[in-house]
């Protein structure tokens, strides 16, 4: 006997896109790399809450391993992310993210 | 239904808490909370491996990871606070007009799902959060990952292993910053300015 969701699957359509465009105005409004690479991570768990919530209702455990690699690869670009920045303020101090142009070219 | 609603709220004040707050401390934290109260989410939805995944590797992992580069970087200069973070003028239409968009995509999403899932067949028994072996467990999904998912696993550790290397090559072994002589001379020219102007 399959239980069915207590929740529609639209309800969290909705909420996983608001998260995720709250994710998107986060790195189009603020300069702070910080704060950008957090945003990254909302539109991560947007994507991934849509994962599980879609896993859920098909009752398939794919969505599941899915969102495992997600996490994954958001760990690694976090990782390097923040490497970036720190490599960056490590030798220059007044810094927008707007002027980071180094591979312009 | 009641707890989506709450964590759902929990979730949309956390993340623009996140995103409106000028310290990136305090933006920490609000991401602690949505990542809290997506892990509770989880749970709801029958995913309890990937709720403590969340907590462990999200809250425990990379939250701490960005606290660390934020006590590195922000002891003596505030270089954060560079730059413009207002809200572009079109701002206001914008949200108003995504609100009506994400509004006609779940009704679409309702009318689209409407009765679909009623005959999915489930790939591993359904039982309560928390019984061995049912869909979402740790056993459920272990064997998931190590049969059918094995490849893009090993992927995974590819990609993780492409990340260290790259954190290595560009934040690992270099020298200490020592400014040179121009640098340095730069540095003490703006300051003197900077206090000539009247320490703004």
């Amino acid at each position: 006997m399959i239980n069915p969701m207590a929740v529609p699957i639209a309800d969290y359509v909705g909420l996983s896109a608001v998260v995720f465009f709250i994710g998107v105005a986060g790195v189009i409004v603020r300069r702070n790399p910080l704060i950008m690479l957090m945003s990254i991570e909302l539109m991560f768990n947007a994507a991934n809450l849509l994962f599980i919530a879609f896993s859920r209702a098909w009752l398939h455990n794919a969505g599941h391993i899915f969102a495992f690699l997600v996490i994954t690869v958001a760990a690694a670009e976090a990782a390097i992310g923040l490497a970036i920045v720190v490599t960056v303020f490590r030798t220059e101090r007044f810094v927008d993210v707007d002027d980071i142009a180094l591979m312009k070219g | 239904m009641v707890a989506f609603w709450i964590l759902g709220v929990t979730l949309i004040g956390s993340a623009i808490w996140c995103i409106s707050n000028t310290k990136p401390v305090y933006s920490v934290v609000a991401l602690l909370l949505n990542f809290a109260a997506l892990a509770a989410m989880y749970l709801t939805l029958n995913a309890e491996f990937l709720a403590v995944i969340q907590l462990i590797v999200y809250s425990g992992a990379i939250l701490i990871l960005f606290l660390f580069v934020i006590a590195l970087l922000s002891s003596g200069v505030a270089p954060f606070l560079a730059g413009p973070n207002k809200l572009p003028r079109i701002g206001i239409p914008a949200v108003a007009l995504l609100l009506i968009a994400l509004g006609f995509l779940t009704y679409a999403v309702n009318r689209v799902t409407a009765g679909t899932f009623a005959n999915a067949t489930p790939s591993s028994p359904v039982g309560a959060v928390g019984t061995a072996d049912v869909f979402g467990s740790v056993g459920d999904f272990g064997k998931a990952l190590f049969t059918t998912y094995l490849l893009p696993f090993e992927i995974t550790a590819l990609i993780l292993m492409v990340a260290v290397i790259g954190v290595i090559l560009l934040a690992g072994d270099q020298a200490p910053y020592v400014p040179t002589k121009k640098q340095a001379e730069d540095v003490r020219r703006e300051m003197r300015e900077a206090i000539l102007r009247g320490g703004e």
